[in-house]
């Protein structure tokens, strides 16, 4: 069906917001388009198969997945208990939460190694049981999630709020235990939302530099001693631009891609 | 069937307070009260969603108050229906079953057996988002009923359905409480509907309970303003249809012959709201249908409007064919002016005249 619209002279408002919005536009996406068009496909494709680059695509993209996992684990409960209950504190707890966002994510990793380092109280434990974090492939991963939990409970909070409360109730009184009531109704319900914040933690995590330079700078994954992606584009930078330029493109590709396809996903028969 | 004692609730404004209510079993129980009188959470709280702060909740003989809910077999339907939207109807109604861990073929049979009683069955592969308000109303209705709760609570059903649907779903609840005989309290803020469904009424007002009664009772003997002015609000008299023709009835209500547009037959409730009805010192010449002397019996103030009562006259003789006796008081609503000009008190006498189609037949 053809809409007819009656032309109408734009104001002199929105054309000076439609310039200003194409400028800030144009700086959002001329600079990734601009990395990905200058290397050719084939010399992307070259260095994709250079054995530095592929390991560090495989560790990056393998710790942002578990990182991802385990903030599901840990993050939807916490979600779910701050949609449905109201408590003193609540709004001090949500803030708390949001703090790896605001602060300055190198100092996040020094704040993390004073928690997980092998001389301190939570890396003693887990040194115990065989687990390291600096410079481990379990350092990249705390420090993916330690910036990029907080998307997915931000996400997973919101969802829940929007499942009307009293769905459970009616679930409840149909004899659903408080367990069943969340796996049947208010997990199905909300899990576009999980899915949605998991992806943008995942894409979030795959992008870290700044903690994981601190605590894993170079990582040690299936016997490659390699960095992950964003710490291997500025290892290279110190080679010059013209060497750290694929790498580079590859890093905004495979993120982008990654995005775009896991977002459809999670918006596939919305319009249903 | 189920019992309430002296249950406190607390509702974040103000209190539940001193609420005792006897339901028998069987019963078809309102409780009716205004917007916001906490008559949702009052539901809650028997069906064990909302916490107790006092008091004493018992199903039959067993005492259920810090029972969890789904140990209750209390069910619920909401005014807006709260039905699952990522399941199907089909799943909607089965859900309460597959919790019981009932076998799948059971469920299949139960299913198909509630979903014929409430006349759905139809729409069982539906999702519910594609229902209109009444079928999603019977689908909520048959995924509670499904599981023989031992009560089943309403929470205004018939208040997000517009009119025409509200009328017909009425007839619907009390039919499906006719078949399926459960226990069921049902709150509403509507008098009609609580005059028409229930067998017995609780009137809820800022968080208690101020007067259980049958709706006969009820209008005639209000215990508070605040039921008075409920009963105020609506004439209503029961009747009976005594001869139909062209689309008009004509009920017979106490030697009164009423003249209404409606289907119905036999028994039924008809009202007619005070402000329909014109009063005149002669006999009006108008198309309107009902016109009949009386003699005012009351006159209440109310400021810039005047409630009066029109009994008919002690000559008035009922035709022969009455069927119901006693004269039943028409209330009408005037203003100041016509007060005045009309020269209206206690023991005049007037005409009172209403159209067919003022009168609402339920």
């Amino acid at each position: 069906m053809t809409k007819l619209r009656a032309w109408r002279k734009p104001d002199t408002m929105s054309i000076v917001f439609i310039v200003l919005g194409a400028v800030i536009l144009l700086f959002i996406f001329a600079p990734p388009l601009k990395t990905v068009f200058s290397s050719s496909p084939g010399t992307l494709w070259n260095t994709l198969l250079e054995e530095d680059v592929y390991s560090s695509i495989l560790l990056t993209i393998s710790a942002a997945l578990i990182a991802t996992l385990i903030g599901l684990l840990l993050g939807v409960p916490l979600a779910y208990l701050l949609a449905r209950h109201q408590f003193r504190g609540k709004k001090f707890l949500e803030a708390i939460i949001d703090v790896p966002i605001v602060i300055p994510h190198s100092a996040a990793g020094v704040a993390l190694l004073f928690v997980f380092g092998s001389n301190f109280l939570c890396g003693k434990v887990f040194h115990n049981i065989g687990i390291d974090f600096f410079r481990t492939f379990a350092g990249v991963v705390i420090a993916m999630m330690f910036v990029s939990v907080p998307f997915l409970i931000d996400s997973a909070k919101e969802g829940f709020k929007a499942v009307d409360v009293r769905l459970e109730k009616v679930a409840r009184t149909l004899g659903a235990s408080p367990w069943r009531s969340f796996f049947r109704i208010s997990l199905p319900l909300a899990w576009r939302s999980i899915f949605s914040g998991s992806v943008l933690m995942w894409a979030r995590g795959l992008s870290e530099f700044g903690a994981i330079v601190i605590i894993a700078y170079n990582a040690s994954f299936l016997g490659w001693n390699t960095k992950a992606l964003p710490t291997l584009v500025a290892d290279r930078f110190d080679f010059g631009l013209d060497y750290t330029r694929p790498v580079a493109a590859l890093a905004i590709l495979i993120s982008l891609i990654a995005f775009v396809a896991l977002r459809s996903i999670a918006y596939r028969g919305e319009k249903a | 069937m189920i019992t309430i004692e002296n249950l406190k609730v607390n509702l974040g404004e103000f209190l539940l307070r001193d609420i005792n209510l006897d339901v028998k079993p069987g019963e078809y129980f309102i409780i009716l009260g205004p917007t916001g009188a906490g008559k949702t959470v009052l539901l809650e709280a028997i069906a064990g969603l909302h916490p107790v702060l006092e008091g004493k909740v018992w199903v039959g003989d067993s005492e259920i108050t810090r029972l969890n809910p789904e140990k209750r077999e209390i069910g619920i339907v909401y005014q807006d229906q709260a039905l699952f939207p990522h399941l199907s109807v089909e799943e909607n109604i089965a859900f309460g079953l597959e919790m019981r861990k009932c076998p799948k073929d059971e469920i299949k049979t139960k299913v198909n057996a509630m979903a014929e009683i409430v006349g759905i069955s139809h729409l069982l592969k539906r999702s519910p988002a594609t229902l209109s308000g009444g079928e999603k109303q019977k689908v909520a209705l048959a995924r509670a009923l499904v599981t023989e709760p031992r009560v089943l609570l309403l929470d205004e059903p018939l208040s997000a359905l517009d009119p025409e649907t509200r009328e017909r779903m009425q007839g619907e609840l009390r039919e499906v409480h006719r078949r399926v005989k459960v226990t069921i309290i049902h709150v509403t803020h509507d008098f009609e509907e609580a005059i028409a469904l229930g067998h017995r009424v609780a009137v809820l007002n800022d968080g208690s309970i101020v007067q259980v009664g049958t709706p006969p009772e009820f209008l005639r003997q209000p215990s508070s303003e605040f039921v008075a002015r409920f009963a105020l609000s609506r004439n209503i008299f029961s009747g009976r249809v005594v001869d139909t023709a062209d689309g008009y009835a004509s009920i017979d209500i106490g030697g009164v012959r009423v003249m209404a547009i409606t289907q119905s037959s036999g028994e039924v409730r008809l009202s007619l709201r005070p402000e329909e009805i014109l009063i005149s010192r002669e006999p009006l010449q108008s198309t309107a249908r009902n016109c009949f002397p009386g003699v005012v019996s009351e006159v209440a103030d109310r400021g810039s409007v005047i409630y009066i009562t029109v009994t008919l006259p002690p000559d008035f003789k009922p035709p022969k064919s009455a069927i119901l006796r006693g004269c039943p008081d028409f209330i009408c609503i005037i203003t100041r002016q016509a007060f005045d000009e009309l020269k209206l008190k206690k023991g005049v006498k007037v005409w009172i005249t209403f159209k067919a189609s003022a009168v609402h037949v339920f």
